[in-house]
C-alpha cells in the first residue's frame, strides 16, 4: 500500500541531497532567482521571501522541477508595523511527503498588488479571493476577484489590523472589567442603533442597495454558441442557501444547457463567524472552543491542530497517556464524521433518512463517551497545551470505561460498519448515481489543492498521518487509504475504509490506555494565562476527518495573544473543486458530487 | 376541558346522572380554543432550516434516540409554506439575515420561532464578529428562547414543551393574525447590505447619525 501512484512530474530534476528537500530546493531557487529571492531573516520564521514579480516563476519551478506540486494554503498577514502585508504559502511535495516549503511575498499596504497563482495552482482560486476580501490584497490575472466571505459593497477589509467591528472594547482580550465603578456597561449601548454595525461617516442609504442575492451572479456570463442539432435555452438557476440538501447555508447558482450544468459558481459566507478576527483578540486558551465550532462534526481533531500549532510555538512535550487520548478521541471523531458524511451522501441519493438513523445508534454511544469525557456532546474543547484537560472518566453511563470502549471498537462500531456496507455498497442506486459521477483526477486533485477523502479517492496516496507525522501516529500500523476512480462511488467507499483503518488504530490504542492509566495527563501545571516565551510562526497540521487542517499562527515574544491566527480549512479548499466536478453532469449530480465532497458550513465560511 | 360535573357549571341545562363525565357544557369561544390549540400545539411542521452548529443538534433531537415526532413535530418542511415553525438553529450573519427574514415572511400564520442556542439568542461567542448579527430578535420576533452552546437535544425538546405551553395560552379572539391591522401581523421588511447590513425600519436614524458622524469629521 506504500507506492505511490503518481510519478514526480520532472522527476530529474530533483537534487539528490535526500536529507532536507527543503533546504536543497531552496539553494536551487536561490541559485536560479538570486535577485529575487531572500532568506526569512526574522527570528522563528522560515522559507524564503520572494519579489512579487518572480511569484510565478518559482511557484512554476517548485511545481515542476522541485516536486512540490501541492499548494495547501494561502495566508494573508498584515505586518502594519512595516506598512506591508504579507502573503504566505504553504507547499508540499505529494510525492515525498515531508514538511512544508514556506514561500513569503511582501507587498505594499497602500497598493498590495501582486500576480495571481491561479494559472499555476488552480487552488489558489477562493483562497486568493478570501486574502482579497478579508485584507484586500489586488492579485493580477486572477479569473474572477471578487469578494468571497463578506459581500459586493462591504465597507474595508476586516482582517486588517487597523480596522475595527462596531462593538470593539479593546484590541486584545481578557478585556477590561465591565462593570467599571459598579455600573454595567455593554457594546451594543453604545451603539446608536442598538445592533451590530456600523456606516462609513456620512453615508445614507439610498434604499437602492441590491439585496442580498443578485450580487452573486455577476460572475456567471454565457452565450449562445452555434451548434448544430437540438437547440436548447441557457438558464441559471439558484441552488441554496436554504436548501435541504445543501448541508447547510450554502449557495449556488448554476448555468444550465438543458439541464446539463456548463456553470456553476459557489456562493459563501453565509456562516462567515470572523474566527480569524476574533481568534487574533482572543488569548492562545481561548481560541480553543473556538476551534470546536469550526467543523463541527469533528471537534476533537480541530482541537489537536490547534493545540500542535501552539506547542510547537511554545515547545512544549505531551506526556504518553495524553497522546493516545488524543488518538483516542481523533480516531473516533473520524468514525463520527464518516458516518455522518455517509449518512448524508445517502441521504442525497434519495434514502432519506434511513442510514443516518442506523448511524446514529452508534454516534449516540460516541458522543456519549466525549459527553462525560469532557462535559459536552458536540462542543468538546477538550485539549490544552502541552495535554488534556481531563482523563477519561470511571464510567460512561454506568458501563466502565474500558469495558465500553472494549465493546464500542470491538463489537458495536465494526457491526454498524459492516451492516453498513451489506446494505448499502451494493445497493442498485448507489451504484448507478454513483459511480463515473463526480470524477476527478489525480493531476486535478493535486492541482485544485484538494485533501483529505477527495484527495485519495482520486488515487492520490496523501495523507498527513504519514507524509509528515504527527503525535504517535508513526508508531501505529495502519494502512492510507486510497481508491482510483475519483468519482462519488470511491469517495463514499473510502470513507468505509477509513473507517474500518481507524478501527484498527483504536485497537491498537487500547492497551496502551490501560498500561498508562493513572499517569499524568498534561505535563506541568495547566496553564491558563499563556504568554509564548518565543516569537515566530508556526504551521500545524492534522488530517482532520475531511481532510489536512492547519493553522497558521504567529506570536511576538511574551504576548499573550496570536498576532495572527489562520485556518486552513479542508472543506473550503475542496470546494474550489466542485465546479470541475460537476461540469457536464444534472443538477440532481451536484447534489450528490457535494455530499461525497462533505463540506461543513461552519469550516468553509469560518 | 373539564369533564367532572358539568351540570354545576351551568345550572339552567339539565344533565342526568349517567351521561355527566361525557357533556360539555360551553360556549362556543371557550370550545373552540382548546381544540384549535390542542390541534397546533400537536402538528407543529418546523421548516427543515439548519444555520450552523445546533442544526447537527436538531437533526440529532428528530434521529431515533430522541424522536421529535413524539410531539408531533417530525415533519421537517424543506418550503416555509408548508411550515408553522421556525427553529433559528445557529448563528445569524448579516449576509444570511436578508434570507431568514424573507423566510419568515413566507411560513404562513400561524408561525412561531425558536431561538436555538446562544448565538441565535444574542450572538453568543461570536458576538462580538464583523459578520454577525446580535440576536435573531432584532429583526424577526422570537417566541422561545433556549439557552445552549449548542442546546442539547433534551433541551431543545423542553423549549418546544415550553413553545407548546405557550400555545396553550392562545386564543383565537386575541391572536395577531386574525385581527385587522394589528402591526405585529405585518411583513417584516427585509433588511439590505449596504456598507454594513441596514435594516429598513432605521433608516431615520441612520440619516440622522450620518449628519452627525459627518459634523465630527469636519470639526476634526
Amino acid at each position: 500500500m506504500s507506492d505511490m501512484i503518481l510519478e514526480a512530474p520532472h522527476a530529474g530534476a530533483m537534487p539528490d541531497s535526500a536529507e532536507d528537500p527543503i533546504a536543497a530546493a531552496t539553494a536551487v531557487l536561490k541559485q536560479r532567482f538570486p535577485d529575487h529571492i531572500q532568506d526569512e531573516t526574522r527570528d522563528g520564521y522560515e522559507g524564503i521571501v520572494v519579489h512579487p514579480d518572480k511569484v510565478v516563476q518559482v511557484s512554476q519551478a517548485l511545481r515542476d522541477e522541485l516536486g512540490f506540486n501541492y499548494l495547501s494554503s494561502i495566508t494573508g498577514v498584515d505586518l502594519i508595523e512595516e506598512n506591508k502585508l504579507e502573503l504566505v504559502y504553504h507547499t508540499y511535495s505529494i510525492n515525498q511527503g515531508g514538511p512544508a516549503l514556506v514561500m513569503k511575498v511582501q507587498v505594499d499596504r497602500d497598493n498590495p498588488v501582486l500576480p495571481s497563482l491561479v494559472p499555476v495552482w488552480p487552488g489558489a482560486e477562493y483562497q486568493e479571493r478570501e486574502a482579497y476580501d478579508l485584507f484586500g490584497f489586488q492579485f493580477e490575472g486572477h479569473p474572477d476577484l471578487r469578494r468571497i466571505l463578506t459581500w459586493d459593497g462591504f465597507h474595508g477589509h476586516p482582517m486588517r489590523k487597523d480596522w475595527k467591528e462596531p462593538f470593539f472594547e479593546e484590541d486584545n482580550k481578557p478585556f477590561g472589567s465591565r462593570w467599571p465603578g459598579g455600573e454595567v456597561s455593554r457594546a451594543e449601548e453604545k451603539n446608536p442603533f442598538g445592533k451590530n454595525v456600523q456606516y462609513p461617516a456620512g453615508w445614507v442609504p439610498t434604499l437602492e442597495e441590491p439585496e442580498a442575492e443578485t450580487d452573486s451572479y455577476a460572475g456567471i456570463t454565457y452565450t449562445r454558441e452555434q451548434s448544430t442539432g437540438l437547440k436548447t435555452d441557457k438558464v441559471t438557476i439558484n441552488m441554496g442557501p436554504q436548501h435541504p440538501s445543501t448541508h447547510g447555508v450554502f449557495r449556488m447558482a448554476l448555468t444550465l444547457d438543458g439541464e446539463t450544468i456548463v456553470g456553476l459558481k459557489p456562493v459563501m459566507g453565509y456562516l462567515h463567524r470572523n474566527h480569524e478576527k476574533i481568534g487574533e483578540r482572543n488569548t492562545f486558551i481561548q481560541n480553543i472552543p473556538y476551534t470546536d465550532r469550526l467543523d463541527y462534526i469533528s471537534s476533537m481533531s480541530n482541537n489537536h491542530g490547534y493545540v500542535l500549532a501552539v506547542e510547537k510555538l511554545m515547545g512544549v512535550d505531551v506526556p504518553e497517556r495524553a497522546e493516545w487520548i488524543r488518538i483516542l478521541m481523533v480516531e473516533l471523531t473520524r468514525i463520527v464524521n464518516h458516518l455522518w458524511a455517509v449518512g448524508f451522501l445517502l441521504n442525497d441519493l434519495g434514502a432519506l433518512q434511513t442510514p443516518m438513523l442506523y448511524f446514529y445508534i452508534e454516534r449516540e454511544l460516541i458522543l456519549d463517551l466525549f459527553e462525560s469525557t469532557s462535559g459536552s456532546r458536540m462542543m468538546c474543547n477538550y485539549m490544552r497545551f502541552g495535554g488534556l484537560a481531563y482523563d477519561l472518566p470511571e464510567d460512561v453511563r454506568g458501563t466502565p470505561i474500558m469495558k465500553f470502549l472494549h465493546d464500542l471498537i470491538y463489537d458495536r462500531l465494526p457491526r454498524a460498519l459492516e451492516q453498513g456496507d451489506v446494505l448499502m455498497t451494493g445497493n442498485e442506486i448507489v451504484r448507478a448515481r454513483g459511480i463515473g459521477v463526480g470524477y476527478l483526477s489525480a493531476e486535478d486533485a493535486i492541482a485544485y489543492s484538494t485533501a483529505g477523502p477527495v484527495l485519495r479517492a482520486s488515487g492520490v496516496q496523501y495523507d498527513v498521518r504519514r507524509a509528515q507525522p504527527y503525535s504517535y501516529y508513526e508508531h501505529l500500523d495502519f494502512d492510507v487509504a486510497v481508491r482510483y476512480n475519483g468519482d462519488i462511488y470511491d469517495r463514499y467507499l473510502i470513507r468505509l475504509d477509513e473507517m474500518q483503518q481507524s478501527l484498527r488504530i483504536l485497537q491498537q490504542v487500547l492497551p496502551h490506555l490501560q498500561e498508562t492509566e493513572g499517569s499524568s495527563i498534561i505535563s506541568g501545571k495547566p496553564q491558563y494565562a499563556i504568554r509564548m516565551p518565543r516569537a515566530g510562526e508556526s504551521y500545524g497540521r492534522v488530517e482532520n476527518p475531511k481532510g489536512e487542517l492547519g493553522y497558521y499562527v504567529t506570536a511576538k515574544r511574551r504576548d499573550a495573544n496570536p498576532a495572527r491566527y489562520h485556518v486552513r480549512s479542508p472543506s473550503f479548499i475542496n470546494l474550489t473543486a466542485l465546479e470541475k466536478m460537476s461540469l457536464g453532469h444534472k443538477v440532481a449530480d451536484v447534489v450528490a458530487i457535494l455530499g461525497s465532497i462533505d463540506i461543513v458550513l461552519g469550516e468553509v465560511d469560518r | 376541558m373539564t369533564t367532572t360535573n358539568a351540570g354545576a357549571a351551568s345550572p339552567d341545562i339539565a344533565v342526568p346522572d349517567e351521561v355527566q363525565n361525557n357533556v360539555v357544557i360551553t360556549n362556543l369561544a371557550k370550545l373552540l380554543d382548546p381544540i384549535y390549540n390542542w390541534s397546533r400545539r400537536n402538528s407543529l411542521w418546523p421548516l427543515g432550516f439548519g444555520l450552523a452548529c445546533c442544526a447537527i443538534e436538531m437533526i440529532c433531537t428528530a434521529s431515533s434516540r430522541f424522536d421529535l415526532s413524539r410531539f408531533g413535530m417530525e415533519v421537517f418542511r424543506a418550503s416555509p409554506r408548508q411550515a408553522d415553525l421556525m427553529i433559528v438553529s445557529g448563528t445569524v450573519t448579516k449576509k444570511m439575515v436578508p434570507i431568514i427574514v424573507r423566510l419568515y415572511n413566507q411560513i404562513a400564520e400561524p408561525r412561531y420561532v425558536v431561538s436555538m442556542g446562544a448565538c441565535a439568542s444574542g450572538g453568543g461567542p461570536f458576538k462580538e464578529g464583523y459578520n454577525v448579527v446580535d440576536g435573531v430578535d432584532k429583526f424577526i420576533p422570537v417566541d422561545v428562547y433556549i439557552p445552549g452552546c449548542p442546546p442539547t437535544p433534551q433541551a431543545l425538546i423542553n423549549g418546544l414543551i415550553a413553545l407548546q405551553e405557550k400555545i396553550d395560552q392562545q386564543s383565537i379572539a386575541t391572536v395577531p393574525w386574525y385581527r385587522k391591522n394589528d402591526p405585529t401581523a405585518e411583513m417584516i421588511p427585509v433588511p439590505r447590505l449596504g456598507p454594513d447590513l441596514y435594516d429598513m425600519r432605521q433608516v431615520d436614524i441612520i440619516k440622522k447619525e450620518a449628519v452627525k458622524s459627518e459634523a465630527v469629521t469636519e470639526a476634526s
